[in-house]
């Protein structure tokens, strides 16, 4: 994944503002050169290995392949990172980068919080000042996540404007940007933006997918047949296919929010429904959800974390290449999947990451058992209580939250 | 007339040119109406449409809520175009859209280019779109005899600005300092440091914008900007005061 001018077939590209030409200048000189010094990325699996959990584990799912009666089912574990999700690989790394920018100030937006989460805690590690730019409706869907990332010491800031979600908080950190570039950087927390992001944070993601290919022809002799990953704005994803990206045998699939259906019109499908068309906005060019007039659609999804309107520009490029197939997991698919992988396998997915499981348990059952799938789990889910809780409408747990409520309006 | 020698025309009889700007749809067409003519009525030189975008990247809170309500009340596209004809058609003075690159890629950027000539439109200004960027823009600005305003910003190099100036047409809009569009600018000796700088690296008109919002201000510019840019602070007195005060707040700056 690396690319001069940041264009992947005809996708990405760097439309910013003229006021940040210089910074990123500055940002692409420090990453090019981060990333031929091989000390950096030495410095960088280090730091993943002693303050995350690096290398994540790849589990052999044997309940849930037995359930399914065909491929063996493995799940590379980025839920073990710290803070919980593969969005601490892309923060340690931009948190590196920026000690050699010598900034002391980093601003991040985030959807499902996770991102947030962990730009917070590099924060707290390095001694950044923090400020994370946060969609009003995720402030209220992501409550927990909130109060950890001020307890962190950041600053959050909901943001009011536009659809209130992941696309307006990017809007919002780039406002900050222009006005604080000459001591803040801009974590983004994905692999979209204007160059060099997508390239820059699709190889600090790439630790995953060089870890699950050794580790699966380990366990399991061999490259496995299909990898699995959700696809928000495409960071996990590109994470673990660069692991097999050199392997054409190997079919690597992009899940997309299905949201309430492709046909209602309630999705963040961008490349799996036929909703999407090529637009530029939030610096580059890819896949939007948008309309005739070019202007952007709100999208649906349960998991915040895909929520968004446009997609990484190099999936798009593999998308269209036909190297990557994309499909899509619907709301309730979701919810079904998740609870079938906690009573199988003890195991609690992200309602984004449970995305990947729903098409993975599509397609097992069809294989053959000296085949391997590798399901990217690229976060845990107990973040999610409140937004999984709801979704089971689980009575014992609302009655808590009710009795809470009471207790602290007692105590007011 | 090529637009850039319009504007030199212009100058010479006056201190120093104002633009201003609208959102075109905020809060209605009808408004947006009225406020074109008593800017015109009170010798604005030059305007700025923007055409609303869901993604107002490089602009501020006034003109983000302006984009947001404006699409909310439905405003499309073809409604800015056919308003914008209109109002070349009513008034002598030059038009200009901004709008974000989106708006035009979408459309195809030639046939946007094809159908702002035909609306009487002089020129653009997109925030987003750097030249390294615009390759078919700058073509198509060039074939259809519209201005490709480029933008200079407190950070850009000398050799910077001499790059967007060669790539530029019409004027150069330079951003007075960091940030977004709708707060408050200081003309400390950086600034004019800055516009100096701007002034050496091109022969085309410097129109300088983004926290101008009164008389002071306007006259400080006075010798050194060819154009005075009022962005957010008509929108914020039609909001608080209506359309009717537009006029006398322009005649005052002068
Ligand atoms: C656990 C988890 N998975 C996936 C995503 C989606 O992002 P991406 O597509 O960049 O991996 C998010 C985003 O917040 C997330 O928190």
């Amino acid at each position: 994944m690396k690319n001069l001018n940041g264009y992947y077939g005809q996708w990405g590209g760097a439309f910013i503002p003229e006021v940040l030409h210089e910074t990123f200048r500055q940002l692409k000189d420090f990453y090019d050169k981060a990333r031929q010094d091989p000390a950096f990325w030495q410095e960088y699996a280090d730091l993943m290995a002693t303050y995350s959990c690096r290398p994540t584990p790849l589990t052999a799912a044997d309940n849930l392949s037995r359930h399914f009666g065909g491929a063996r089912i493995f799940i590379k574990r980025e839920d073990l990172n710290h803070t919980g999700a593969h969005k601490a690989n892309n923060v340690m790394g931009q948190g590196l980068l920026v000690k050699r920018m010598g900034k002391g100030r980093v601003i991040a937006e985030t959807g499902a919080g996770q991102h947030g989460v962990a730009t917070a805690t590099m924060a707290a590690k390095f001694g950044f000042k923090c400020t994370i730019y946060m969609g009003e409706e995720d402030v209220m869907r992501q409550r927990p996540n909130v109060f950890w990332m001020e307890k962190l010491g950041a600053e959050v800031i909901p943001v009011t404007t536009g659809s209130k979600t992941l696309k307006d908080a990017i809007n919002a950190a780039f406002r900050d940007w222009v006005t604080n570039m000459d001591n803040t950087h801009y974590c983004l927390g994905t692999a979209c933006g204007p160059h060099p992001f997508p390239e820059m944070v699709a190889w600090f993601q790439s630790i995953i997918g060089l870890e699950a290919r050794e580790q699966i022809e380990r366990q399991f002799g061999k490259p496995p047949a299909r990898v699995y990953a959700c696809v928000g704005g495409g960071s996990n994803a590109l994470g673990i296919f660069q692991g097999f990206l050199d392997l054409p045998a190997v079919e690597l699939v992009g899940v997309e929010a299905g949201g309430e259906g492709l046909e209602s019109g309630r999705h963040a499908a961008r490349l799996a429904s036929r909703d999407g068309s090529p637009g530029v906005a939030q610096g580059y060019k890819t896949m939007f959800l948008q309309d005739d007039d070019g202007q952007m659609r709100t999208t649906h999804s349960v998991a915040a974390g895909l929520d968004y309107v446009g997609v990484s520009p190099i999936l798009t490029d593999l998308w269209e290449q036909g190297r990557v197939r994309f499909a899509s997991a619907t709301d309730s698919e979701v919810m079904a999947a998740l609870e079938l992988t906690m009573l199988n396998e003890g195991i609690i997915p992200a309602l984004e990451s449970s995305h990947a499981f729903v098409q993975a348990f599509k397609e097992a059952g069809d294989m053959s058992p000296d085949e391997a799938v590798i399901i990217n789990m690229s976060g845990r889910g107990d973040k999610d209580i409140f937004t999984i809780a709801n979704a089971f409408k689980d009575p014992s747990w609302q009655q808590f939250i009710i009795n809470k409520g009471k207790e602290y309006e007692a105590e007011r | 007339m090529k637009l850039s020698d319009e504007i030199a025309q212009a100058a010479a009889d006056k201190d120093i040119l104002l633009m201003t700007h609208i959102v075109l749809g905020y809060p209605s067409f009808e408004t947006n109406k009225e406020v074109i003519a008593q800017m015109v009525a009170n010798g604005v030189d030059l305007i700025e449409m923007q055409i609303p975008f869901s993604e107002p990247m490089a602009d501020g809170p006034v003109i983000i809520k302006a984009n947001q309500d404006s699409l909310l009340d439905g405003t499309r596209l073809n409604d800015c175009l056919n308003f914008a004809r209109q109002m070349t058609e009513t008034h002598a003075i030059p038009f200009l859209f901004m709008t974000y690159y989106n708006i035009l890629f979408k459309y195809g950027i030639e046939s946007f280019c094809r159908r702002a000539l035909e609306t009487g439109i002089r020129g653009f200004i997109v925030p987003d779109l750097p030249p390294e960027e615009g390759a078919d823009y700058l073509k198509y600005t060039r074939q259809y005899g519209l201005a490709p305003i480029q933008i200079f910003a407190p950070t850009s190099t000398p050799e910077r600005m001499r790059f967007l100036a060669e790539a530029g047409g019409g004027f150069i809009y330079c951003v007075a300092r960091r940030g977004v569009t709708g707060t408050q600018t200081t003309f400390d000796e950086e600034f004019n440091n800055y516009i100096a700088q701007c002034r050496a690296s091109t022969d085309m008109p410097l129109a300088v914008g983004f926290g101008i919002s009164n008389r002071d201000d306007v006259q400080s510019l006075v010798g050194k900007a060819d154009i005075a840019v009022i962005g957010s602070e008509t929108i914020r007195l039609v909001d608080r005061q209506g359309a009717a005060a537009v006029g006398p707040f322009i005649a005052g700056l002068r």
